[in-house]
């Protein structure tokens, strides 16, 4: 016999809203310490078995290896209030996975694309990427030490990128940073309408 | 389409093969679009017992142990597709058959995530931002 309980606990009345924000850049550039840095959780790992995850079967070009059945993504959680958390996506590094980022991509808020520049070259795929989709993203230059200085607008003319996008420096180690970070990738999201951009993502 | 002899030998397939196990081979839910990694899965309160062992007696018998962990895992908080499957160790393909189960059998319900292709209003951004500085 199972008796009612009407004292359940209680969760908020509104529908939680989950948001997401990519975290893309070369290999190694240091994505996962950055989720690190604000999440409220260990970044977890889960990984998305490669049989089936070209479910949107429209994108497998540019998989010249099918040898590796599993990729893993990390991210982070941060709760912002009860019913409003944002999570962050650290995307698969190696340029084989591209086609995994079309269901990460789906319905982001924005990007970061960090930045090493000693490897500037390392994040044009994903700078690309991004472009192509209309996707508004923000370039984080993670600060390693002894790597050269260089001024946001210098860093801006090198990547030829948008005036329009933000290119702030960080430490990927360091919260108060990386939350700046955030701050500006959702701050130019509000700015970028996305009208006609919003084009349906192809291929 | 020709298949690759070459392919899904061995260590190939291994990591493939036991977890769709659990989902009786499928690989596919019907309600995978509802699905996406940040949607959030709440428990159904009507799943919700005593903490102390009532499971059996609400749990239907065709649910696998780890149909009854994603629930367990979904009833203190909304937890995101991408969470259970990291939390659980299975691959994301496989908690989704298994969230469709849950679904089929309302036993979880999943909330509406943000349309895909549409940015939330600029109410929610601004409420995004001001969380962030005060973190």
């Amino acid at each position: 016999m199972v008796f009612g309980r009407s004292d359940k606990r209680h969760r908020p009345d509104v529908e939680p809203v989950a948001l997401k924000i990519l975290v893309a850049g070369g290999f190694g550039v240091g994505k996962t310490t950055l989720v690190g840095a604000v999440s409220e959780i260990k970044p977890l790992r889960t990984e998305e078995a490669l049989s089936e995850a070209g479910r949107p079967v429209d994108d497998i070009s540019g998989v010249e290896s099918k040898h590796t059945t599993t990729v893993a993504m990390d991210f982070g959680r941060i709760t912002l209030r009860e019913d409003l958390v944002l999570y962050l996506f650290g995307t698969p590094g190696q340029d084989r996975f591209w086609f995994l980022w079309d269901e990460l991509a789906q319905g982001a808020l924005g990007a970061v694309v960090l930045a090493d520049t000693r490897r500037l070259e390392d994040c044009f795929g994903a700078i690309d990427y991004f472009e192509r989709r209309g996707i508004p993203f923000t370039v984080a230059v993670n600060c390693f030490e002894g790597a050269d200085f260089y001024p946001p607008d210098t860093i801006r003319d090198a990547l030829d990128l948008d005036p329009s996008t933000p290119v702030v420096l960080c430490d990927a180690r360091d919260r108060q940073t990386v939350k700046e970070v955030l701050i500006a990738v959702v701050e130019h999201a509000m700015a970028t309408t996305p009208e006609e951009e919003a084009a349906p993502a192809v291929g | 389409m020709t298949s690759d002899p070459e392919g899904w030998f061995d260590d190939a397939a291994g990591p493939v093969v036991r977890p769709y196990a659990m989902t009786r081979g499928r690989t596919r839910s019907s309600s995978e679009e509802k699905l996406d990694l940040i949607a959030l899965v709440v428990a159904e309160d009507r799943s919700e017992g005593e903490d102390d062992g009532l499971e059996d007696a609400v749990f239907p018998h065709t649910l696998s142990p780890e149909h009854v962990d994603i629930v367990e895992l979904c009833r203190a908080e909304p937890m995101s597709v991408a969470e259970i499957a990291a939390e659980l160790d299975l691959p994301v393909g496989v908690v989704r058959v298994l969230l469709g189960d849950l679904l089929d059998a309302e036993l979880v319900r999943v909330s509406r995530p943000v349309p895909p292709a549409q940015l939330p209003d600029e109410r929610i951004l601004r409420e995004v931002i001001n969380g962030l500085r005060a973190l």
